[in-house]
């Protein structure tokens, strides 16, 4: 299978079918591994990372999981290619960069995904749409277990797996969901809940990992800690941390509504207003209309069809998509000219959010509390998902 | 040892980091590492948030003896501190004592509780039973129980013979 093949093809997770996928996005489980006796990748010599590559690449392809995969190799990889595979999470920023040696081999579903000297060795990737920590540990996990049977790990008993640098080393593992928290960030939450998750040994990082600026709403909580815990106690402990955050979103929302309607409606309608009618627009501002497009999904205002869409314009409106798209490489302003169309064109038939008639609901629903809450959904009750209203 | 914000409780939170090849340390109370938000290692320069720039205690020249050099990659000290990367697995035995420190700041615990790969655990399983095998063995001889101490040599024998790491 080529790489046209595959990146045709949206990647499995973008269906958004997994729980809790109103707010958590992607679930992500990362190992690191190493071989024994071999210089990790940043101090090996091109010779030296040849060889890993030679030796490592035939098992990973050979991987029951890896049927149907594609197996590229960095320095055959186009500058866009590597893009628009950093802007779907199969590789990393630092990965595209690298030459002799690197490679990635991924499976057509494009939720497994195994980097082979990156950083370390081996970085494998599990991606499950939604809150699936568990489900996509269970299967990075078996893709280890069948490769360690045939690789020599650099393992030590008290130190577990070693990795190049001492952050991963232990476990070797990144356990990560991606959450969508508007509520958070315009009831100005969010700081808090940063530290109060680094507090317990996550952290919290942007769209595309350390580093990286928090766009479009979107944050990734991971674990910071790799030595000292099982694998499933860091992930269940993430888990509830998720959760938790899922809870504080929602009850931001619910609050909003309730006693700032006006702001939380303004966003959502401005939103609309520009990502219809706009004719150029940056990735960054995309991101952060696209988010507010996102939440008037799960406020009810429209159906499955067109949360698909704006799932979709996520991916489809970052930089290395709109080239790819068009077939030929695009100086800024004419992308961002392009990604305005694209948004125009695929939110065409989206009718307006009808946002007057929630502050009619939310008027009569107060009026209505003071004697008894209506239908049931007086304030301090947890909403459902999606049926805020 | 005092924390270094308050100098008035005993630290109980030390943290290191490496900032551009120069290895920070940093030591706080329980109620000011709170305060502080510093359990994130990687998540902001601790030591110049904590006392602005340039007056972090720089200790770079106290991680080991200076000119250690790994014997496998021919890794050296400055690399690492340069790099925070380690440059093979055997750095991790030639600099332990320096990583212990700086694991202790980064991580729950010093000894790795979590999955290790299955041929290794065989292996192990395998040398700890021996171990204790040919204790059980000594002690049965000494005590002149003979038919216990034969028993025992011939699951040695079965058990050596199953995957030869007699001596590994």
């Amino acid at each position: 299978m080529s790489i046209g093949n595959i990146l045709s093809k949206s990647s499995d997770w973008l269906r958004g079918d997994g729980p809790h996928h109103h707010i958590v996005v992607t679930s992500r489980i990362r190992l690191a591994r190493n071989l024994a006796g071999v210089a990790f990748p940043g101090r090996a010599k091109a010779a030296e990372r040849v060889d890993v590559l030679e030796k490592i690449r035939p098992k990973v392809e050979s991987l029951p999981e890896m049927v149907d995969a594609v197996s590229l190799a960095c320095q055959d990889l186009s500058p866009v290619d590597k893009l628009l595979l950093v802007e779907r999470h199969l590789i990393s920023r630092e990965h595209a960069a690298k030459k002799a040696g690197a490679a990635v081999v991924m499976n057509r579903r494009q939720n497994l995904s195994i980097m082979i000297n990156e950083e370390d060795h081996l970085r494998m990737q599990s991606i499950r749409s939604g809150l699936q920590l568990r489900a996509a540990f269970k299967a990075i996990n078996k893709v280890d277990s069948e490769l360690e049977q045939q690789l020599d790990y650099a393992f030590d008993p008290n130190l577990g797996y070693l990795t190049a640098c001492p952050t991963n080393v232990g476990t070797g593992m990144r356990a990560s969901a991606m959450v969508h928290v508007p509520g958070l960030v315009l009831s100005e939450q969010i700081n808090q809940i940063v530290q109060a998750v680094n507090k317990i040994g996550l952290a919290v990082r942007g769209l595309y990992g350390e580093g990286t600026e928090a766009l479009g709403n979107l944050f990734q909580v991971s674990n910071q800690t790799t030595l000292g815990e099982k694998e499933e106690e860091i992930i269940d402990r993430l888990h509830k941390v998720i959760l938790e955050i899922i809870n504080h979103e929602q009850n931001a929302r619910q609050v909003l509504l309730h006693n700032k309607p006006n702001t939380l409606l303004d966003h959502v309608g401005r939103s609309y207003g520009t990502l219809r009618h706009a004719y150029s627009m940056n990735s960054n501002e995309a991101l952060n209309h696209l988010s507010f497009a996102k939440l008037a999904c799960d406020l009810g205002f429209y159906g499955d069809a067109q949360r698909h869409a704006i799932d979709e314009l996520f991916i489809e409106t970052q930089p290395a998509h709109l080239q790819k798209g068009s077939q030929q490489r695009l100086a800024t302003d004419e992308r961002d000219v392009l990604r305005a169309e694209i948004i125009r064109s695929k939110m065409a038939s989206f009718a307006p959010p009808d946002l007057e008639g929630v502050l009619v609901r939310e008027k009569e629903a107060r009026g209505g509390a003071k004697k008894e809450p209506p239908h049931g959904s007086g304030a301090g009750e947890e909403p459902s998902e999606g049926n805020l209203f | 040892m005092l924390c270094d914000v308050c100098k008035a409780q005993t630290a109980s939170v030390f943290l290191t980091q490496i900032v551009d090849g120069k290895i920070q340390k940093v030591n706080l109370c329980d109620p000011c590492s709170k305060e502080k938000g510093v359990t994130d290692p990687t998540g902001f320069a601790l030591a110049d948030m904590l006392f602005g720039m340039g007056a972090a205690q720089q200790i770079g020249a106290n991680i080991g003896s200076e000119g250690v050099r790994c014997p496998q990659c021919g890794f050296t000290q400055a690399e690492f501190k340069k790099t925070g990367r380690l440059g093979c697995s055997v750095c991790y035995v030639t600099f332990a004592e320096p990583l212990k420190e700086l694991l202790k700041g980064m991580h729950k615990g010093l000894r790795h509780i979590g999955k290790c790969p299955e041929r290794l655990r065989l292996t192990q399983e395998r040398d700890s039973a021996l171990r204790q095998f040919h204790d059980d063995l000594r002690a049965a001889v000494v005590e002149e129980k003979y038919e216990e101490a034969a028993a025992l040599r011939d699951k040695i024998r079965a058990l050596e013979l199953s995957g030869g790491v007699k001596g590994d």
